[in-house]
């Protein structure tokens, strides 16, 4: 397969797979694998935000797991800061552990509601040996006014805050080592609108003050055109589409990328009436069993004969010269003359 | 004219732990045959209880109602007894909730749980109630219907299994359709068939539906009129065009800041509503959204009534006036 290689990545995905096991019987025999990630290949880019998006099941939060090595990999390969991790013995990754973060979705159950805002923050550093008690303490009120959370409540209990200020306690702890990058699976799905917006732009700015690289996972395709420099669109554990936000949003190749995009409802009544919608049929099919050809095939309103036997290589359609727009199907060429669903666009 | 449904002055508290939550104060509306509503607004500002409490719902206790009225074709039903009520349930208002499987039982085929609802609200035979049974789920769109009747819930999709809980809602050819949030935990994908299922089946069946939801910009398409809740307050109600292209409360003009565009081209920093909601176990006296509000007066600090604000519209702010040329939240008056 083809891969799309950049310079100046931080991160380097090459064809990627993470499959679980399905055993069966007393034996507990294998008879079959869940597909999640199967043959993923991308860059991550330093000091930008990589937007990971597609419906639940396609396996965006297995790719962030194993990336950072969270997950055990079946095979390919993990490049960070240009070295090989995917081969490294857990000793030597617990080392690289610290500059490579997570923040989860649910700011309820992924905080230990038995410690304290200051244990939670202060573990990763005690795991780590970085600093000493009171730096350790110094650096605890530092992050927390940096996530905009009142030092205060060092000695309170999650069950205390909302949940937009639980999240910024998961943000703070995974920010405590200074790591250079993070991994945000949905951190904001869990959250009301008006705190979504919050925790987005703390994210930005926290992204602009240190110099971070994000790997942004959600299934919110509107917020994700507001935090993603590019956009990696994955069905069925596959990328599917790879560019540019606004190529990705404005110039969407994919069907499936189509499909996604005319599902998000616009906060516009008169728009969303004369809006012509693609209904994507029935639901992502199982990973144990992935459809032959173009896996979105029995779902794709333009599926030919071709797309059932065969797989769609992930392709760059961009001309030399141009930025890279990588598509997984046999007719990107024609979809990409064509304007997306919404029929204007806000300037 | 009698509406369809009137909810007067109602209110509903809790108690827990010693204190009292006050879900619901004193919101009024009112909503016609066949007529499609969406009740907004963040999580915990009332939705649900106040949709719950017109279907007799509410746990007594740790709930009360403490006052109010809920004509529903001019009779009250908070004065009804449970025995009533339960008739009123599924024959005229039904409900359809955001998890499927709080209301369906996990250990029964769907065709069962259907057959039996048909049965208890109209008097047909077995077979008669069977076979409306897989042409409602027919008319949901579940594929191989007639199959997969003796199914178990856990062997459907969740967008599957919301089909099946509208057909379950449907089978009495209700008035009032009640859906509180039943996409939010869904994708897009499937959240847009269901929306695009919902307003077939109201254009076919004609019946009115209170669609609840979070999210601004999902109703956007779905329904004719928005009420805003905020803390247990109506604070704003405007037919939907009205209101998305002039929104006459803080709070609504805030929510729609907030919404990131998927269309929008040249994206700047999204506005937020900064601070956070008020907390219900304690008593509000001024305006529920002083705390966030940029456009906050020495009035606010008395609760502004509800008040006509223009033809078929509503808002509980004292400057909904000034209002009326702000485009950006935060924007001077
Ligand atoms: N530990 C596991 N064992 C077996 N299957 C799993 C495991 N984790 C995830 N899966 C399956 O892998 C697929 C991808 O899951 P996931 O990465 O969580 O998707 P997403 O984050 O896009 O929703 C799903 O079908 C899921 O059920
Ligand atoms: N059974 C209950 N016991 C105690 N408090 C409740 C109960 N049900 C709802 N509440 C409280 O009532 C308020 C409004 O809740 P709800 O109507 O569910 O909000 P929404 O549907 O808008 O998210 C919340 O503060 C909630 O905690
Ligand atoms: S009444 Fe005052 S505080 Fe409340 S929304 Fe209006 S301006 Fe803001
Ligand atoms: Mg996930
Ligand atoms: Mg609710």
């Amino acid at each position: 397969m083809s891969t799309p290689a950049e310079t100046n990545a931080l991160v380097q995905v090459r064809d990627l797979k993470v499959h679980f096991p399905i055993r069966k019987g007393l034996l507990r025999r294998q008879v079959g694998a869940v597909r999640a990630v199967d043959g993923v290949s991308f860059d991550i880019f330093k000091g930008e935000t990589l937007g990971l998006v597609g419906e639940s099941g396609c396996g965006k939060s297995t790719t962030g797991l194993a990336i950072l090595r969270l997950l055990n990999m079946t095979s390919g390969q993990v490049t960070f800061d240009g070295q090989d991790i995917s081969a490294f013995p857990e000793s030597r990754m617990r080392a690289m552990r610290r500059h490579m973060m997570m923040i989860f979705q649910d700011p309820y159950s992924s905080l230990n509601p038995r410690m304290t805002v200051n244990s939670i923050i202060v573990e990763p550093l005690n795991v780590f040996q970085i600093g000493t008690p009171a730096e350790r303490a110094e650096r605890v009120r530092e992050l927390m006014e940096l996530v905009g959370l009142n030092p205060a409540f060092v000695n309170r209990y999650p069950h205390e805050f909302s949940g937009g200020q639980r999240q910024r306690i998961g943000i703070a702890r995974a920010l405590a080592t200074n790591p250079s990058f993070i991994v945000g699976d949905e951190p904001i799905s869990a959250l009301d609108v008006s705190i979504q917006a919050q925790v987005v732009n703390l994210l930005s700015d926290l992204k602009r003050k240190l110099g971070l690289t994000y790997l942004f996972i959600a299934h919110d395709l509107s917020m994700v055109r507001y935090i993603s420099d590019r956009v990696a669109v994955m069905y069925l554990g596959r990328v599917v589409e790879l560019s540019n936000r606004n190529t990705v949003f404005d110039h969407p190749a994919h069907p499936y990328t189509r499909a996604l995009l005319s599902a998000v409802p616009i906060a516009n009544p008169k728009r969303e009436r004369v809006r012509q919608r693609i209904i994507l049929e029935g639901d992502v099919p199982s990973p144990a069993n992935p459809p032959s050809g173009c896996r979105f095939h029995p779902r794709c309103a333009f599926a030919t004969a071709e797309c059932s036997t065969v797989d769609p290589p992930l392709r760059n359609l961009a001309t030399s010269g141009a930025e890279s727009h990588w598509v997984a199907c046999h007719y990107a060429e024609r979809f990409i003359q064509e304007e997306v669903s919404a029929p204007d666009t806000i300037a | 004219m009698t509406h369809l449904l009137e909810v007067k002055d109602l209110s509903v508290t809790f108690r827990s732990d010693g204190a009292v939550i006050r879900a619901v104060n004193g919101i009024s509306y009112t909503m016609d045959e066949g007529e499609s509503i969406a009740i907004v607004g963040e999580s915990g500002s009332g939705k649900s209880v106040g949709v719950l409490a017109v279907m007799g719902l509410i746990p007594t206790p740790p709930g009360r109602i403490e006052s109010g009225a809920v004509l529903f074709d001019g009779r009250n039903l908070l004065e009804l007894s449970e025995e009533e009520m339960r008739k009123v349930r599924g024959a005229e208002i039904a409900m359809v909730f955001q998890d499927p499987m709080t209301s369906l039982n996990p250990v029964l085929p769907i065709g069962l749980q259907l057959t039996e609802a048909i049965q208890t609200h109209q008097n047909v035979s077995k077979a008669a109630a069977q076979a409306r049974a897989v042409e409602m789920l027919h008319l949901v769109g579940l594929p191989n219907a007639a199959e997969r009747i003796r199914d178990f819930p856990f062997q459907f999709s969740g967008g599957q299994r919301q089909r099946i809980m509208i057909a379950m809602a449907l089978t009495c050819n209700p008035r009032l359709l009640i859906a509180d949030e039943p996409t939010t935990a869904l994708d897009v994908t499937i959240q847009a068939q269901i929306v695009e299922l919902t307003r077939e089946l109201q254009s076919k069946l004609g019946m009115a539906i209170i669609w609840i939801s979070h999210n601004l910009g999902l109703v956007a398409g779905v329904v004719e009129r928005v009420i805003v809740m905020y803390s247990g307050f109506i604070v704003e109600e405007a037919p939907v065009d009205d209101l998305y292209e002039r929104p006459l409360h803080p709070y609504t003009l805030g929510l729609l800041h907030a919404i990131p565009h998927v269309d929008a081209r040249n994206q700047e920093r999204l506005a937020s509503i900064e601070g956070l909601p008020p907390d219900l176990r304690r008593p509000i006296s001024g305006c529920p959204f002083a705390p966030r509000c940029p456009y906050r007066i020495t009035q606010c600090d008395t609760l502004p009534p509800l008040v006509e604000a223009g033809p078929g519209r509503r808002s509980a702010c004292w400057r909904w006036e000034e209002l009326q040329g702000v485009t950006i939240f935060g924007e001077p008056l």
